[in-house]
């Protein structure tokens, strides 16, 4: 192996710790960086949430210490807050459902960031992602999905493309989270222990629709409006339509049970209108979407209807048998079971077996019972 | 002698990102800087002996002895009288304690002064006590301008102190930068403030050592100075304050140094203290000389090898008499200063992009702010702070990569 010039990104947790020190141990030169993200950091971390607090900046550092690598920080909250955060309240405010988490990755890790080091004469740059790299027979880079099912990451790397991932080492694809913990206990990393991190690391208290209510102020697209039932009858009022995504079943406070006495789940968002649909579960069922933006790992493909072709629509949600076509720069996904719960904005990563082909951004989805409602997104 | 070799502390494959034989170029005197030799002598043989000074037997004679006798080394390195110089934990408690301690006690003397005047440049340990004040207070702080080469514009300091004398409680200006290293017109400050009678302190912490420093020429009432900036231990200082001024202390106790900083004394810590004062001060025309004729060369040769890299602060010449002979302040257009920090460091010279955050998180600095320059300027500026272990190879070292770090650093930097 030759040894490169390495950049670790440390968020302060036990996964990029533990590949850092993987990175290092494999001879490779080892700079260890944390991405300050948040413009005013919280002093401490509460709970699982958040990821930029002081207090991970110094787990980081402290890891970089024990590892024996050289540790720096680099401030990008500025460029987080207009390409991450600032599209996060713009998709909420047009009635999507953004992954921001996919957004960071394509727009600060994989080239804010990915960038910055090639200039400093750095090679590649190290994250603790769980997902596999493999040169193909066609001597491009290959994303697979991570050994460990459970953590398994390849959905929120799926928008980096082939020069991007050529850059890219994910030291902990080939291990499972328990294997990871107890090499960072073995390690003598003191962040072994610590929760991992889940929600939306900039909505510090979990709470999305308050935290938009307070960010998105004089933006938002409507202050509330009507939930409509699918006759168009009024069954109660909602304070702020970006308050919503698709598939949700909580908080809809509706005073009035459904006649057949089952559970209504939102089905539309019209933010103009300023209406929210609501209607039972199986309204719900995607038979297909179309999504645009694609990114390609590798070489783009016209037509995928492979055995081992599926979709995958959400972090850590289930894999769909699908086919998979590709006109002008749309994807057709066709799913072979529906799918539910799904929300333009979302992203729809592709895979054969388990190879991570590209992504896309889903702008509307084909609901068989409803194929006339339907609301079309552009961008 | 050069800077040093590097102390190997860190995990096993340290030594795959860095020769740990390899010579420091280290040049962030103004950051703190090696201690003296004199001052590591007397500070450890004061650390196997015991004695509390404040105790009555012969022990505690002892400690308070070498405690007063250091205290006397003090205030005959610095003009004022032994009785005057309040030990404390350091910089930033000798500022604290003199901007709070004296407007709590000028406050409770005349409740009309609720004022603070202060430059726009002081160090934050003067600058953050002042936000606390006014912010838990309500006292009304006043920043003051500086001109583009980082000095106190004393017009305005005239203006704001007119406009109601009797409400000042207080003037803080430093006696030199730490950021851009300018000496600032303390003197001029002490004219206008004793028309009416107004204190002045001054936080000389970069000061003193660097350019002459005497309390009583100098007409100030308070002096910050901490150790470890001028070849003294970390974790003590002092504020040299007038007899005649009242100061409320921040911390009550045994009623140690006046009654003003209670806390047991640290005998071996102010020994070391004022053995590296003594030095510093006797040394002060001689460092200055050699010290500021190598940052002189250090500014000159950095920018041949980059030609529009330019010095903040005040100019070189005439003989660099506003600024400190350690400081070269330098703007690198097109490159970001953490970037640039970064290459030199993985080149083993050590310097600084000026005020560092405790996340590490370079915030643009409040002194190029309020020298007029904007935020992009202050982000591609780094400090080089020389002192008395530099030497005409750390100079070189410098010379040498800076223009190849300079160009990667302007690669790393992506347009938007």
């Amino acid at each position: 192996m030759t040894p490169l010039k390495v950049l670790a990104a440390m968020s302060g947790g036990v996964d990029s710790a533990v590949a850092a020190a993987r990175a290092a141990e494999a001879g490779h030169d080892v700079t260890g960086i944390h991405l300050a993200l948040s413009r005013n950091p919280a002093s401490y971390r509460s709970g699982a949430r958040g990821c930029c607090t002081i207090e991970d900046a110094n787990d980081a550092r402290r890891a970089a210490d024990v590892i024996g690598i050289p540790f720096y920080v680099w401030d990008l909250s500025d460029r987080f807050h207009d390409d991450v955060v600032e599209d996060f309240m713009a998709e909420y405010a047009a009635g999507r459902t953004p992954n921001p988490c996919l957004r960071c990755n394509e727009k600060i890790k994989f080239a804010a960031v990915l960038d910055r080091a090639l200039g400093l004469g750095f090679d590649a740059v190290a994250t603790g992602h769980y997902a596999q790299l493999r040169t193909g027979a066609d001597g491009l880079i290959e994303m697979h999905r991570a050994v460990d099912d459970g953590k398994d990451q390849s959905y929120v790397l799926g928008v980096l493309d082939q020069e991007q991932l050529r850059h890219a080492l994910f030291p902990l694809g080939g291990s499972t989270k328990s294997d990871v913990r107890a090499e960072a206990a073995e390690r003598g990393l003191l962040v072994a222990d610590k929760p991992d991190s889940h929600d939306i690391c900039f909505v510090a208290d979990g709470d999305t629709p308050g935290w938009l209510r307070e960010k998105l102020g004089d933006r938002a697209p409507n202050q509330g409006g009507a939930i409509l039932d699918e006759a168009g009858v009024e069954l109660g009022r909602h304070d702020g339509t970006y308050g919503f995504t698709i598939g949700q079943r909580k908080g809809l406070r509706l005073g009035v049970p459904a006649p057949d006495g089952k559970p209504r789940f939102v089905l539309d968002i019209e933010p103009v209108a300023g209406t929210v649909t609501v209607g039972p579960r199986e309204r719900l069922a995607v038979h297909g979407l179309t999504a645009i933006r694609p990114r390609w790992c590798g070489t783009p493909p016209a037509r995928l209807d492979g055995p081992g072709v599926t979709v995958q629509l959400r972090a850590h949600g289930d894999e769909h048998r699908a086919t998979v076509t590709v006109v002008d720069g749309t994807v057709e996904v066709e799913l072979l079971d529906p799918a539910y719960g799904i929300a333009p904005g979302q992203a729809a990563v592709i895979y054969d077996g388990t190879r991570v082909v590209g992504s896309a951004t889903i702008v509307s989805t084909s609901r068989a019972p409803l194929e006339s409602r339907v609301s079309p997104v552009t961008r | 002698m050069i800077g040093g070799v590097r102390k190997f502390v860190g995990g096993p494959y340290a030594g795959k990102a860095m020769d740990i034989t390899s010579r420091t170029v280290y040049l962030d005197h103004a950051a703190t800087t090696p201690m003296v030799p004199a001052a590591v002598d007397v500070l450890t043989a004061h650390l196997r002996e015991v004695g509390n000074p404040s105790s009555m037997h012969a022990s505690g004679r002892h400690a308070r002895r070498v405690v007063e006798e250091s205290r006397e080394t003090i205030a005959q390195a610095l003009g004022c009288r032994p009785g005057e110089v309040v030990f404390t934990s350091g910089g930033t408690e000798a500022d604290n304690l003199a901007v709070k301690g004296i407007h709590w006690a000028r406050l409770a003397e005349d409740p009309r002064r609720t004022r603070i005047l202060a430059s726009a440049i002081e160090h934050h340990a003067v600058l953050d006590p002042l936000d606390w004040l006014r912010d838990s207070e309500q006292v009304d702080v006043e920043l003051l301008p500086v001109d583009d080469r980082g000095r106190l514009r004393v017009d305005a300091l005239r203006e704001a102190v007119e406009r109601d004398p009797a409400s000042v409680s207080l003037i803080s200006v430093m006696w030199a930068n730490n950021e851009v290293g300018s000496l600032q017109p303390v003197e001029e400050v002490v004219a206008v403030a004793a028309e009416h009678g107004i204190p002045v302190h001054t936080d000389a912490i970069q000061a003193v050592g660097a350019v002459p420093v005497d309390f009583a020429a100098s007409g100030v009432d308070a002096l910050s100075l901490t150790g470890h900036k001028l070849g003294g231990p970390y974790g003590v200082g002092a504020l040299i304050v007038r007899r005649e001024l009242g100061v409320t202390p921040l911390m009550h106790g045994g009623g140690q140094e006046r009654d003003i900083r209670s806390g047991t004394i640290d005998t071996p810590a102010i020994a070391g203290f004022a053995a590296a004062v003594e030095l510093a001060v006797k040394e002060q025309a001689s460092y200055a000389t050699r010290v500021g004729a190598l940052r002189d060369d250090l500014v000159r040769r950095v920018i041949e090898q980059v030609p529009d890299a330019h010095l903040h602060g005040a100019p070189l010449e005439p003989l660099g008499e506003h600024r400190l002979p350690g400081n070269a302040h330098l703007g690198f257009p097109g490159c970001e200063g953490d970037s640039l920090l970064m290459l030199l460091d993985a080149r083993g010279i050590e310097c600084s992009t000026g005020s560092a955050c405790s996340a590490g998180v370079p915030q643009p600095s409040h002194v190029l702010l309020a020298m007029g320059c904007d935020a992009e300027a202050a982000r591609h500026s780094l400090r080089f702070s020389l002192g008395h272990t530099s030497t005409q190879a750390d100079v070189d070292a410098v010379v040498e990569a800076i223009g190849p770090c300079v160009e990667r650093a302007r690669a790393a930097k992506a347009p938007r």
